[in-house]
C-alpha cells in the first residue's frame, strides 16, 4: 500500500513544494488512531479512543540540519513549524555528509499490512475478548489473581516527501490482547504475564495467552536465591530476543562510525560461535516489525550482519552510511513525527538449529534456564561489552528441569558470550518485538547468587 | 501569585480554554449520566538540541498541544483526546469520552468551576522561549570542551540539552479549575575514554524544574569534568565481584532505588489491585526505624516539583514511612474517591493523551545522624556505590535490579579500587529493613523519568550517605 494518493501525502508533497534554492527539505507526516480496552475483575476499567496526527519537517542548508514538530496538521502549525526549522538551522555544525536519503533502486518488497478485518471489528466484540482472556487466565490456575487484562489496536498512516525525490506513504494496523497475573502461595506473589497479537482479533491464541500468563506466576512460587557459580545457560526465547536487541546497538552503523561500538573494525573477523548466523529481515511477512519502508521512505531490506560467526557488515541509514562510505541498508528508524531517523535493526532473526529446547535441556548436568531477566539494559555496557543482569528461571541437573529460582544475576561479556554459544534451538518465537526469539545454550556464565 | 490563585506568569498568555466552554464541554460530557468528567488540556513548547562527535547535530523545537477528556461512571473510565482546542473539537471528544464510559441515559448537571489556586513552588525568571538559542548550543559546546581538555584518554562525547514549558488546564464536574505552568531545563553527557582494556563511559545530568537561570548556578563545565573522570577512572577499574556484600550508597546516588524499589509499592493504585508488596501494611514497621521515607511535590526548584498534579491538585508534601512505619500511600483522585479520602497530589500523566494514575514527584529518604566518613570507615569489607544507573522493579515482589555505573571496593574501612559494571539486586522491603547506617548528609540525585504503564514523567530521589547490611551484587569476577 505504498502509492495510494493519501491526504497526507498531499500534506507532504505542499511542504516540500516550499523549498528555497539551496535548501533541502524532508516532511514526515502520520496520524494514528488507537483503541485500549482495560477490563479488571469482569468490568471496563478504562476505554480509550484517541486519534493523533503530527508534522515533522527537517531542513538542510549549507550542510547544517534543523529540526521541528507539531502534534497537529492545521495549516498555521505547519508554517509554524517549518519556520522554526529554518531557524533551527543556523545552529547546527556544518557537516559534510549531512543531507536526506535519495532514491536508491531498491524495490520495496509488497506485505499485507493492512486487515480491513480489524478495521471493521465491533467494540463489543473487543470487549468480550478482553473479558475472556481475564476468564481464561483465572480458571488456568486456582492461585492465580489478575492485575488487568487488556486490548490494543492501532492504525497508522503516514507519508514522506524529499526534495531529493522521495515520496512514499502507506498505512498499516494492528492489534494485542494482553493479560497480567499475579499468583499467591501464604505470604508469597509472584507476577506474569501473556499476550497475543495478530493483524486481526480473529488471529489471537487467547487460550495460550492465559496458560503463559498463569505458568509465568505461578513456576516462580517458591524459587530460591542459587548459590553462586559457573555453569551452562539456557536462553529461553523470550531471553535471546532482549539480549538480540542489545546486540544489535553493537552492529548499529551510527556507533561504530562515533567509536561507540566493540564490533567497529571487526568485519570479515570470528566474532561469536560459528552456528550463530545473524539477519535483520523486515521483509519477512512472520516478523512482527515487517515493514514496507524504513524512516526515511527507503524499501526495508534483508541483511546478513554475522554468517557463521563471521562480522558481515552493520545496519545504517542515509547519514551514517555517507560517513562510512558505503550505501544506506534501509535501516533508518524513527519514533514517530516527533524525531529525526536514528539507525537500528528492524526484524532481527537467529538462525535457528532443530532440536526442541526439552532436547537442549537434556544434554546439561549443571545449568540454569533463564526465563526472565530485568535490568538488562542497565547493567550493559555496549562499548566495552561487560554485562550482568537479574534473572530468575529453572535450575538444570543431570538434563532435567529442577527447583526455580530468583534474585540471582548472570554476567559476562558480550563478546565471550558469543563465543560461548554450543547450540541454537529450532523453536522460533515470533515476539512483538523487533527480534524473534529462540533458545541460546551459552557454555560457560556466571551465576551470582547467595 | 496573582490575587485569584493564578501565576502571575500565566497572565501574560491568553487563555487557553474559555471558562464557559468548559462549563459547556463538561455538561456534555456528564449528559448521558456519568459521575465525573474532566477536561485536560495542555499547551506545551520545548527545545532540544544534541551535541556528538564534535558536532552541534541539530536543534529540535516541539509543539505538543490539546486536550483529554474523562468520563467516570461507576468503576469505568472513558477517555478520548483531540489536538482541537476550539468548542466543536472538545465537544467531539466528550461525547466520544462519555460513549466509552457508558451506554445508559442519565439528566443535565449543572457545573460551576471555581478557580483553585496550586502550590507555588518555584519562579521563573527566564523563560526558555525568551532565551535565544544560539545561548542553549554554546552549553553544549562549553560541556565538549571541558570533558575532552580533561585527559587525554577522552575520545567520545555526546551531550543533550532539553527545556520545556508546559501549561496545564483543568477542569472537572466537582468544580475544580485550576492552571499552571511548569517549566524545566535540563542537560545531560555522557563521555568515553579509551584505555588498554577497551572503552569506559562516565555520566553526568542536571535538571531543574525553572527557567534558563538554572545555568547561573549549575557548572556544566564541573558536570563535563565530573563525566570524564568517571569514564578515566573506570579505565583502570577490576570486575566487581559476586555474591552477598555489605553496600554503602553515597548521598544523592541511591535514591532511584528506594523510589523504584519502595516507592512504587507505595502507590495506591498497585495497592488496590493487591499488586504491591505494602498492602494492608499502613501502620507496621516496614522498614528500619532509621528510615523516614518522603514524597514531596513542593520541593522547590526540583526535577519533579509541580504546583498541581495533572488532576488539579495542589502539590503536597506526604510522609510515607516515618521512623520505619507505613504513614500512608499516594493517591489520585479515583483512588481517593473509592476510599472516602482526601487526594495527595500524586495524580500525573505524561501528557494530554494519557490518562492519570497515582505517580511519585520527589521521593527520597530524610538525614539519620551518622557521618558518611564513619559509615565507611565502620565497613570492614563491603562495595561503595558512587553512581546508581537504571533499573526495573516487580512491585508485587519488591524484587529489583539496579546497574552500578560507578562503584569501588571497600577494604579494612577504606574506599580503594574502582570496579567495573555490575548489578545490584535484592527486594525491596529487605533492604529498607537492612539500612542499618545513615548520614546525616542528605543529597538530591540526578533529574529522572518515571516510567509506568507506558507513561513517563519527570521525577527527583535524594537520600544521604547509608549502608545496606548485605545486598547481592553481581559483577563479571571470576
Amino acid at each position: 500500500m505504498s502509492d495510494f494518493e493519501s491526504e497526507l501525502q498531499r500534506i507532504a508533497d505542499a511542504v516540500i513544494a516550499q523549498a528555497k534554492p539551496g535548501e533541502q527539505l524532508e516532511a514526515y507526516v502520520s496520524r494514528d488512531s488507537e483503541t485500549d480496552i482495560r477490563v479488571y475483575e469482569g468490568e471496563i476499567e478504562h476505554f480509550v479512543s484517541a486519534q493523533s496526527e503530527g508534522i515533522g519537517i527537517r531542513v538542510i542548508r549549507e550542510g547544517r540540519t534543523g529540526f521541528a514538530y507539531a502534534g497537529t496538521l492545521d495549516d498555521r502549525a505547519i508554517a509554524e513549524v517549518l519556520a522554526e526549522a529554518r531557524d533551527n538551522v543556523e545552529f547546527g555544525t556544518p557537516d559534510e555528509w549531512a543531507g536526506l536519503a535519495e532514491p536508491d533502486g531498491v524495490d520495496v518488497v509488497r506485505q499485507e499490512l493492512w486487515s480491513d478485518v480489524l478495521a471493521g471489528f465491533a467494540t463489543d466484540r473487543k470487549i468480550e475478548l478482553t473479558k475472556e482472556l481475564e476468564r481464561l487466565a483465572v480458571a488456568a490456575d486456582s492461585r492465580v489473581r489478575i492485575d488487568d487484562a487488556n486490548y490494543s489496536d492501532v492504525a497508522a498512516e503516514n507519508a514522506v516527501a524529499t526534495t531529493s525525490g522521495i515520496r512514499r506513504s502507506g498505512r498499516e494496523n494492528g492489534c494485542y490482547v494482553s493479560v497480567s497475573t499475579l499468583a499467591d502461595d501464604g505470604d508469597e506473589t509472584q507476577t506474569g504475564f501473556g499476550f497475543s497479537v495478530g493483524r486481526s482479533p480473529e488471529e489471537f491464541d487467547l487460550a495460550k495467552a492465559a496458560q503463559e500468563a498463569a505458568d509465568r506466576a505461578t513456576r516462580l512460587l517458591g524459587a530460591t536465591k542459587p548459590s553462586s557459580r559457573r555453569l551452562t545457560v539456557v536462553l529461553d526465547p523470550f531471553v535471546t530476543a532482549q539480549f538480540l536487541g542489545i546486540i544489535s546497538s553493537t552492529l548499529n552503523g551510527e556507533s561504530v562510525i562515533k567509536g561507540r561500538s566493540l564490533f567497529k573494525d571487526r568485519i570479515g573477523e570470528q566474532v561469536a560461535s560459528p552456528l550463530f548466523t545473524l539477519v535483520d529481515d523486515p521483509t519477512n511477512p512472520l516478523a512482527y516489525t515487517a515493514t514496507e519502508l524504513d524512516g526515511e521512505g527507503l524499501a526495508a531490506r534483508r541483511n546478513v550482519l554475522v554468517e557463521g560467526g563471521v562480522l558481515q557488515g552493520f545496519v545504517h541509514n542515509s547519514y551514517s552510511a555517507r560517513r562510512a562510505h558505503t550505501v544506506s541498508t534501509g535501516n533508518a528508524v524513527r519514533g514517530g513525527f516527533k524525531g529525526t531517523p536514528g539507525v537500528g535493526s528492524l526484524a532481527l532473526q537467529v538462525q535457528p538449529g532443530t532440536r526442541s529446547q526439552a532436547e537442549l535441556v537434556s544434554g546439561i548436568s549443571d545449568g540454569v534456564l533463564v526465563q526472565q531477566v530485568s535490568g538488562l539494559h542497565s547493567g550493559v555496557n555496549p562499548i566495552s561489552g561487560d554485562f550482568s543482569t537479574g534473572a530468575s528461571g529453572l535450575l538444570i541437573t543431570n538434563g532435567q528441569l529442577g527447583a526455580p529460582v530468583r534474585e540471582f544475576t548472570i554476567a559476562s561479556t558480550l563478546q565471550r558470550m558469543l563465543l560461548d554459544l554450543i547450540e541454537v534451538g529450532g523453536d522460533v518465537d515470533w515476539l512483538p518485538m523487533r527480534a524473534a526469539g529462540v533458545s541460546l545454550v551459552i557454555g560457560d556464565m556466571t551465576m551470582s547468587g547467595a | 501569585m496573582g490575587p485569584d490563585g493564578t501565576r502571575a506568569a500565566l497572565g501574560r498568555l491568553p487563555e487557553m480554554i474559555d471558562q464557559d466552554v468548559l462549563t459547556r464541554v463538561l455538561g456534555t460530557a456528564v449528559k448521558s449520566g456519568a459521575d465525573f468528567a474532566e477536561v485536560f488540556a495542555e499547551d506545551k513548547r520545548s527545545t532540544s538540541a544534541g551535541l556528538d562527535d564534535g558536532r552541534i547535530e541539530q536543534v529540535t523545537s516541539g509543539r505538543d498541544r490539546g486536550a483529554g477528556i474523562r468520563v467516570v461512571k461507576g468503576d469505568t473510565t472513558g477517555f478520548a483526546h483531540t489536538a482541537d482546542l476550539s468548542e466543536a473539537g472538545l465537544l467531539a471528544a466528550a461525547v466520544s469520552a462519555a460513549a466509552a464510559a457508558s451506554q445508559g441515559g442519565g439528566g443535565v448537571r449543572e457545573v460551576a468551576l471555581t478557580r483553585r489556586a496550586g502550590t507555588q513552588v518555584n519562579t521563573v525568571e527566564r523563560s526558555p522561549d525568551e532565551v535565544p538559542k544560539a545561548a542553549k548550543v554554546e552549553l553544549l559546546r562549553r560541556i565538549d570542551d571541558a570533558a575532552r581538555s580533561a585527559g587525554a584518554s577522552i575520545v567520545q562525547v555526546s551531550a543533550g540539552y532539553g527545556d520545556s514549558r508546559r501549561r496545564i488546564l483543568v477542569a472537572n464536574t466537582e468544580g475544580v479549575l485550576a492552571e499552571d505552568e511548569q517549566v524545566r531545563c535540563l542537560v545531560r553527557m555522557s563521555v568515553v575514554a579509551n584505555g588498554d582494556a577497551g572503552m569506559q563511559t562516565g555520566f553526568q545530568s542536571a535538571g531543574q524544574t525553572v527557567g534558563f537561570e538554572m545555568f547561573d548556578s549549575v557548572d556544566v563545565e564541573e558536570l563535563a569534568r565530573d563525566a570524564a573522570r568517571m569514564a578515566i577512572t573506570k579505565l583502570s577499574a577490576r570486575p566487581a565481584p559476586s555474591g552477598s556484600v555489605p553496600v554503602v550508597i553515597k548521598r544523592g546516588s541511591g535514591g532511584v532505588l528506594f523510589h523504584e524499589a519502595c516507592g512504587h509499592g507505595l502507590e495506591a493504585d498497585l495497592v488496590a489491585k493487591g499488586a504491591s508488596v505494602y498492602r494492608n501494611k499502613a501502620g507496621e514497621l516496614v522498614a528500619s526505624p532509621l528510615v523516614t521515607l518522603v514524597d514531596d511535590g513542593t520541593m522547590s526548584t526540583e526535577w519533579g516539583a509541580i504546583g498541581i498534579d495533572d488532576e488539579g491538585h495542589p502539590s503536597q508534601y506526604n510522609v510515607l514511612i516515618h521512623d520505619g512505619v507505613l504513614t500512608d500511600y499516594m493517591w489520585d483522585y479515583l483512588r481517593a474517591r473509592k476510599e472516602h479520602r482526601a487526594q495527595s497530589g500524586n495524580g500525573r500523566r505524561q501528557s494530554y493523551m494519557h490518562l492519570p494514575m497515582v505517580r511519585m514527584t520527589n521521593t527520597y529518604v530524610l538525614n539519620g545522624t551518622e557521618e558518611p566518613d564513619e559509615i565507611v570507615r565502620a565497613t570492614e569489607s563491603g562495595v561503595y556505590v558512587a553512581k546508581l544507573g537504571g533499573g526495573s522493579v516487580n512491585t508485587a515482589t519488591g524484587d529489583f535490579v539496579f546497574g552500578m555505573t560507578e562503584a569501588y571496593l571497600i577494604e579494612n574501612g577504606e574506599i580503594t579500587e574502582p570496579l567495573r559494571e555490575g548489578n545490584l539486586i535484592g527486594n525491596g522491603p529487605q533492604v529498607l529493613r537492612d539500612i542499618d547506617l545513615l548520614g546525616n548528609d542528605f543529597a538530591m540525585g540526578n533529574p529522572g523519568t518515571c516510567g509506568k504503564d507506558g507513561q513517563g514523567v519527570p521525577v527527583g530521589d535524594g537520600q544521604p550517605t547509608l549502608r545496606v547490611k548485605t545486598m547481592t551484587i553481581g559483577g563479571t569476577a571470576a
